[in-house]
């Protein structure tokens, strides 16, 4: 798996009209620079935001590429919910380094309503 | 000339882009607070507005991460989001590249920083400025604390920059305003996107408010994170406001949590000694 360069690719996508005009006619052709995984090509193909955030993409980056692809902000967070109880905890980045814990875990910690 | 104003703000997206979900009765005090800010920075004689923002991987990322940058232009774009999600317009904002070089020339004596002639504003920048300049009158220094992608730029050095920006702002005729926008506690654009952690937030404004050096930096990431998500790592744009502050205290003019915002809403600033 190669996080880094499904963040990167993001990353031009977010910020390029190019790469963003580029994806929107053919949405395997821009990645092809990047060292990707199949399941990152097709997790960023079709789009699977669940599997996207599974695999630790930094939300900051994730949001955009949501929006981008006009998912509405309330399924936008659905989708990254059931990523995680599709595929299990993020695997990588941020989220997973300083200890993700799921939102039934940070519900208790807050002594607020599970989402 | 001087120092003449230095407060913080929140930024999030959803201040702007998600405004027709929330309580219009907290929404409307919230966007009140921030249309004083704009007026006291107003009033305060400020020629040029340095935003110390903990930008979103809309310049940089993990190829070359700057933990501090500075923007040395003469104008910058934004937002780089969609204008009809973000509900901010396309904009060309002024810059000052002369000033710019004089503060960064200033701000190297004591700490490393990165300069960026192009700078294209995200959120982080773009929502604070769509209530304090809304048209643009004041030009902007951008400036950027790596809060996103670790290793983080240390607390203690956040607090140096901050010392650092306050002898740069003083060294030049202009009068300088000082804005530092992020958290505090938010999980922004995660499944936990909603979650606030107000008695951590009003803990940490305690702290702010008193200028209390130790206190301040008395943080490590894994209990931020674990306290007030991963959107609390930019309390550092906080705390070097803090430092440029020079012993001031502050209060909190505003903070109430909107969820839909996902963060405590807050505007703040210091009395700024003579």
């Amino acid at each position: 798996m190669s996080l880094y360069y499904v963040q990167k690719f993001l990353y031009e996508l977010n910020r390029d009209e190019t790469v963003q005009t580029a994806y929107r006619s053919d949405r395997h052709a821009p990645l092809e620079p990047y060292d990707l995984t199949d399941e990152e090509i097709r997790a960023l193909t079709e789009p699977d935001i669940g599997l996207l955030f599974h695999l630790g993409v930094n939300g900051q980056i994730l949001m955009h590429f949501a929006a981008f692809h006009q998912i509405e902000w309330q399924d936008y967070l659905q989708r990254m919910r059931d990523g995680i109880e599709t595929h299990g905890p993020v695997r990588e980045g941020v989220y997973a380094m300083t200890g993700y814990e799921g939102t039934d875990a940070h519900a208790e910690r807050l002594g607020q309503k599970g989402s | 000339m001087a120092l003449v104003y230095a407060g913080v703000c929140s930024h999030a997206p959803g201040i702007t882009g998600r405004a027709d979900q929330a309580d219009p009765e907290v929404r409307d005090a919230f966007y009140a607070a921030f249309h004083q800010m704009r007026d006291d920075i107003a009033a305060s004689g400020a020629e040029a507005i340095v935003v110390i923002a903990a930008e979103h991987f809309a310049n940089f990322f993990m190829n070359n991460m700057p933990s501090f940058a500075i923007g040395m232009a003469d104008f910058y774009d934004g937002p780089i989001e969609d204008p009809g999600w973000l509900k901010i317009d396309k904009f060309r904002a002024p810059g000052n590249k002369d000033l710019s070089q004089r503060l960064i020339t200033e701000v190297m004596q004591t700490v490393d920083v990165s300069y960026a002639e192009e700078w294209r504003f995200d959120h982080g920048i773009a929502v604070p400025l769509h209530f304090l300049t809304p048209t643009f009158e004041l030009p902007v220094i951008p400036v950027n604390i790596n809060c996103q992608g670790p290793p983080l730029t240390p607390l203690h050095r956040a607090w140096a920059f901050g010392e650092a920006l306050r002898r740069a702002a003083d060294a030049v005729p202009e009068k300088i305003a000082i804005v530092g926008t992020g958290g505090i506690s938010h999980w922004p654009a995660t499944p936990d996107s909603g979650k606030i952690n107000e008695a951590w937030d009003l803990d940490f404004l305690d702290r702010w408010c008193r200028n209390d050096k130790d206190a301040l930096l008395d943080y490590d990431d894994l209990t931020v994170y674990a306290d007030a998500g991963q959107g609390g790592f930019e309390i550092r744009t906080f705390i070097t406001v803090s430092a440029a502050a020079g012993g001031a205290t502050g209060t909190v003019h505003f903070t109430a949590p909107i969820p839909i915002f996902a963060v405590s809403c807050t505007i703040a600033s210091y009395e700024l000694l003579d």
